[in-house]
């Protein structure tokens, strides 16, 4: 601990930190543009100057200087103040001041501190800088005659998103912030240099001159774009989500999200479902929604439960997979799946099919293995957690699958099945650098899982996992990484077959065989509907995805931010979304919808409140008693003894920016594809 | 005046060979194996007690600064940097001794860097210097091929690489951390201090950054004593040092003298006198571009020593002394200075990014007198506000030659902006 006196008042801080953090702590505001906690300091903005002393007659940046015991610093002398007015002075000398056309208005950093901070006038007489916009690609938008130089969007592509595209060229006044060849950012995050810019410099292109953020009603939520859960703010402005923005959360996302959390958003406007729809004569009539479920119950009526199936879907929240489960268990169906793509997780070993290191526990790692996974696609951040790691030093990574650019070096391993047994059989080298590390770890992605020897891969990574010391006292190094938001929940809700019960391909074979006559598509539409054309199928969800159009009954349910849901992610933590603006039309919370149906089915749910539902979640797994919060799985057997075939193991994820059915509805997310993904298949080599 | 026999540049003019047999001629390598038997605490005290300071600018006392080099290994390895990036306007000191008499440098490296315990030397060197770097190299391809750098150095043991890096011609890139960013293949922006370069310098490693003039001139003091060179100058400063003296004197020249000599017996002796005579002098900036400028009045009597011109409120910098004469515009002069300091700055920091631009546009308007009084008050505020704000002391030095300007020659200024005035009024 250091004692320091800061604006005559005592503190004890602990040593090592920033004389900034210490006036942070001592709760005095320090004005800043380049700082930022999760980059590196830069130390060139000059705002945070402070009078120091012991030290030279001069202000020191406080965000560069370790506290020292008996430091005396003053954060409200005359010479802060001239200091600090000054600096501000500089910065608006070349500033465009338009704040009344810039969409940083109203939440920008410049635009405060100079309230804050500042002089109040300017005595600059000269013609001011103009700066070339640049162009960033289809997610940030360029005004660069705004940017002050703090590099904050150089230093998070270069150190937090791993991707040195970003940087200063020029000098002096000339000096400017863009990408020397001008190209879009290659990164999952690219988004976030938005919300780091702390001026109107970058700002985001889809949403430009949409909005000022005094309008706009702030929900803080769980993002479903994949499977980490990411904590973010939805505003809304009347009935329409305008922009989806991070909320700090460290132990999940700490304070980014990915592109596709942050742009999908404007799928939630196109082709949704917004009125229950009824196939008449062939074609799809909308209808009300006594008739949809008339229609269901006429096609139920006295059928046998073994000829009933019903598949969840990838964004499914727990409230409305409960209600399923409990409506197919009075149907009396053991047909019931939740694993769209085949992946062979074990629903019975909650330690199986979850992220047990979890998503912070990655930084106390100091050795990992990715097996048949892109995390940099599947996960964006918890890729940016593994490349923070990395940076710290003393971490190998090894890789069996997908060979891609990571963002961080690996050892590459092998493609697949070959290697992974001899990593299994500990003939493979890198178990001993397994066997070596303090905290070691595994990461099982779903292309290793979504295979027919997927039971075999799952218990060669539990042999690698008990093997090399991955699983001991206070450590669970094994870890399945989920690609999608809705499958923990699912799974811990039981939503897999019963007793005789089919799984996905056994009800799509069924249905072909005219076993399975009619199928449940809870938000479903990631499976060859092909094969369900012999099927009475019933599609409940919000966009008029591949499920819907080969569906005789439509019921249109909520997308995430329209319900206060229940969400688990990767790593089982159980998260609560709220509603951040009202679900179109007729469509309604998907666990209503169930639970009216039920009623018609005469087959009437024990639940009519969302807190019923959620008691009946936790009777059916404690999981769900507990919010936020995670609690270690018990260590069991799992997975299927034999050698794994030897197939590359292939990710899931193709195309980053489209993977379910909000994102294949957005706009930004299409304009994404084509410039990012398409254009990079397309390049010969000769085209630069 | 400095007796012949106390020189240390015995070939700055090139009159004698620069390779390796003509600086044995002159005494280099000589002894070197025995000097390094001495061991490193005795190189670093002689030099502390010889008063040495850095040549650089700064003058900080180069024994101590090698001292704080780590003294055990650290499992890294250890540099020193030879700073040959010469870019202060005024100054070609370090040039002529890189051309004339490169052995100096190359056998002041392997001394400095025995006495820090640095495994290699980084000498980075300005890219307008081509010949100078053809010199250098051909001087440390004859060290090595000699045996007296490279592996077992001078039969001692010691292994000891040199490398030459030839910079592209930023001023910024001769601040000691702008240079270390730039050898590492960065754009060459000054880091922050702390962490010091001693701690964590190039790669990441301990690292020292001298001055070209300050290693050539240790293997001199470590043959002849520290005692000798404390013995010349005056107290706190001293030793020899090169003045670079150009402008308007008859004779431009460099020049080894002894510090504390007095500036206007460095002009006459030197330098042929000025332009016109004593009496025809206008001003001086003692010390390269960055420092404030003197009137003749404190020419007359001021020494040209680091503490002496510190009094004056100006410094000896890099000791390249500019001469005006009383046909030079000042204004103008000062103006281009602000000009290059505009060029120069790196645009890291804000208010050296921002204001070296502000300041030479009010520079240019009051070459003309197209200004107001108050405007000189606000330009003095400007440069303060400027001054000591930044990371590196390019602020400073873009600050100074106007605040010396404003000190000393306000009256000019306002006598412009006043005739000005009155020719447009007239026109009027």
């Amino acid at each position: 601990m250091a004692k320091l006196t800061i604006d005559d008042v005592e503190i004890d801080v602990p040593d090592g930190i920033t004389v900034l953090q210490a006036c942070e702590l001592a709760g005095v505001e320090i004005p800043r543009f380049c700082y930022h906690e999760r980059l590196s300091v830069a130390g060139n903005c000059r705002m945070c100057l402070v009078e120091v002393a012991p030290g030279p007659p001069k202000p020191a940046a406080s965000c560069a200087l370790p506290v020292g015991d008996g430091m005396t610093v003053k954060t409200n002398s005359p010479m802060v103040k001239k200091a600090r007015e000054g600096v501000m002075e500089f910065l608006l000398i070349n500033h465009p001041l338009d704040c009344p056309i810039c969409d940083q208005g109203g939440e920008c950093d410049l635009q405060d501190q100079a309230m804050a901070f500042g002089g109040g006038n300017s005595r600059y007489d000269e013609n001011k800088r103009a700066v070339r916009d640049k162009e960033l690609g289809p997610l940030v938008k360029t005004q660069m005659t705004r940017c002050i130089h703090c590099t904050r969007c150089i230093r998070f592509a270069t150190e937090v998103a791993g991707v040195e595209e970003l940087g200063a060229t020029g000098r002096g006044e000339t000096m400017e912030v863009g990408t020397y060849v001008e190209k879009a950012l290659t990164s999952e995050l690219s988004a976030n240099i938005i919300d780091l810019c702390p001026v109107g410099a970058l700002t985001s292109k889809p949403y430009a001159f949409v909005a000022r953020p005094w309008e706009l009603t702030k929900t803080e939520t769980i993002d479903v774009m994949d499977a980490v859960g990411s904590n973010i703010r939805v505003d809304a402005r009347g009935s329409e989500v305008l922009r989806v923005l991070p909320v700090i959360n460290e132990d999940i996302n700490e304070e980014w999200i990915s592109d596709k959390t942050r742009y999908a958003c404007d799928g939630l406007k196109r082709q949704r479902l917004d009125t229950p729809y009824v196939r008449r004569n062939g074609s799809l009539e909308a209808a009300s929604w006594d008739e949809a479920f008339a229609a269901i119950a006429d096609n139920l009526k006295r059928k046998d439960g073994s000829k009933v199936a019903a598949i969840a879907g990838d964004l499914v929240d727990c409230e409305s997979v409960m209600a399923l489960t409990d409506l197919m268990e009075g149907l009396d169906s053991p047909h019931t799946d939740c694993r769209q793509d085949g992946a062979k997780l074990d629903a019975t070993v909650r330690s199986s099919y979850i992220f047990n290191s979890t998503i912070a526990g990655i930084e106390e790692a100091d050795a990992c293995l990715l097996i048949g996974t892109n995390p940099r696609v599947e996960a964006a951040l918890v890729n940016a957690r593994i490349r923070k790691r990395w940076l710290r030093g003393g971490f190998s990574v090894g890789v069996v699958g997908p060979n891609s650019d990571l963002t961080y070096p690996y050892d590459y391993l092998g493609a697949g099945g070959q290697t992974l047994n001899e990593l299994a059989d500990g003939s493979h080298k890198f178990c001993e650098t397994l066997k070596n590390a303090e905290r070691p770890m595994v990461i099982l992605g779903q292309g290793a899982l979504a295979r027919a020897d997927g039971a075999k891969v799952l218990s060669a990574a539990r042999k690698i996992a008990e093997n090399c010391g991955l699983v001991v006292d206070g450590w669970n190094g094994f870890n399945v990484l989920h690609t999608v938001a809705g499958r923990v929940g699912a799974l811990d809700i039981g939503f897999v077959p019963g007793p005789d019960g089919r799984d996905v391909a056994g009800i799509l074979d069924g249905v072909e065989a005219g076993d399975i006559e009619t199928v449940y598509l809870l938000g479903a539409d990631e499976i060859d509907t092909r094969k369900l054309e012999k099927a009475f199928v019933i599609y409940q969800g919000h966009h008029g995805d591949v499920g819907a159009h080969c569906a005789e009954v439509i019921l249109p349910g909520a997308a995430y931010t329209e319900k206060n849901a229940t969400y688990v992610n990767t790593e089982g933590r159980v998260q609560r979304a709220w509603r951040a603006v009202f679900p179109p039309g007729e469509a309604r919370e998907d666990w209503t919808i169930i639970r009216a149906l039920s009623g018609v089915l005469d087959k009437t749910l024990r639940y009519d409140d969302l807190a019923g539902v959620r008691r009946r979640m936790a009777l059916q797994n404690a999981v769900f008693e507990i919010v936020g919060e995670l609690r270690p799985s018990d260590w069991d057997k799992f997975g299927e003894l034999g050698t794994a075939d030897g197939d590359a193991f292939v990710s899931p994820v193709s195309n980053f920016y489209m993977t379910d059915t909000i994102s294949r509805a957005s706009e930004t997310m299409a304009a994404c594809t084509k410039s990012l993904v398409q254009s990079v298949e397309e390049k010969t080599g000769t085209n630069g | 005046m400095l007796k012949d026999s106390d020189r240390i540049f015995t070939n700055l003019y090139g009159m004698d060979g620069w390779r390796l047999e003509g600086a044995r001629r002159r005494g280099d390598w000589d002894g070197t194996k025995e000097i390094m038997a001495k061991g490193r605490d005795w190189i670093v005290e002689e030099v502390k007690s010889s008063g040495l300071r850095g040549r650089g600018g700064a003058g900080f006392p180069s024994g101590l600064k090698w001292s704080f080099m780590p003294k055990e290994p650290t499992g890294r390895p250890h540099y020193l940097v030879v700073n040959a990036d010469e870019g202060e306007p005024g100054t070609c000191k370090d040039r002529d001794m890189m051309r004339n008499d490169p052995h100096k440098l190359v056998e002041g490296c392997l001394l400095a860097g025995f006495g820090m315990g640095a495994d290699a030397a980084y000498i980075y060197i300005r890219g307008e210097f081509y010949r100078e770097a053809e010199n250098l190299q051909f001087a440390i391809g004859e060290a090595y091929e000699a045996g007296l750098i490279g592996k077992n150095a001078c039969g001692s043991g010691y292994d000891f690489d040199i490398y030459v890096h030839r910079g592209a011609g930023a001023y910024i890139c001769g601040e000691e951390m702008a240079l270390i960013e730039s050898l590492e293949g960065k754009k060459g922006m000054p880091r922050l201090k702390p962490p010091f370069p001693a701690a964590m310098g190039l790669y990441g490693c301990p690292t020292t950054v001298n001055n070209v003039e300050t290693i050539a001139v240790a293997p001199t003091i470590l043959r002849r004593g520290g005692s000798w060179f404390s013995s010349l100058g005056r107290e706190n400063n001293t030793g020899t040092k090169v003045f670079c003296i150009s402008g308007h004197v008859n004779n431009p020249c460099n020049v080894e003298e002894e510090m504390g000599i007095p500036l206007k017996e460095l002009i006459e002796k030197h330098a042929g006198g000025v332009i016109g005579g004593w009496d025809n002098l206008k001003a001086v900036i003692p010390g390269g571009s960055s420092v404030p400028i003197l009137p003749k009045s404190t020419c007359d009597t001021v020494l040209m020593d680091f503490d002496s011109l510190k009094e004056v409120r100006s410094g000896l910098g890099t000791a390249a002394v500019i001469v005006m004469n009383k046909s030079t515009d000042v204004v103008a002069a000062i103006a281009r200075l602000s000009k290059f300091y505009k060029h120069e700055s790196c645009g890291q920091c804000t208010p050296c990014r921002e204001g070296t631009g502000w300041m030479w546009r009010v520079m240019e308007r009051l070459v003309i007198g197209d200004a107001e009084i108050d405007e000189i008050d606000t330009l003095l505020d400007v440069a303060s506000q400027v001054e000591g704000h930044t990371i590196c002391a390019l602020g400073d030095a873009a600050a100074w030659p106007i605040q010396g300007l404003v000190r000393h020659f306000r009256d000019e200024i306002e006598d412009r902006i006043n005739t000005r005035k009155q020719s447009t009024v007239a026109a009027a």
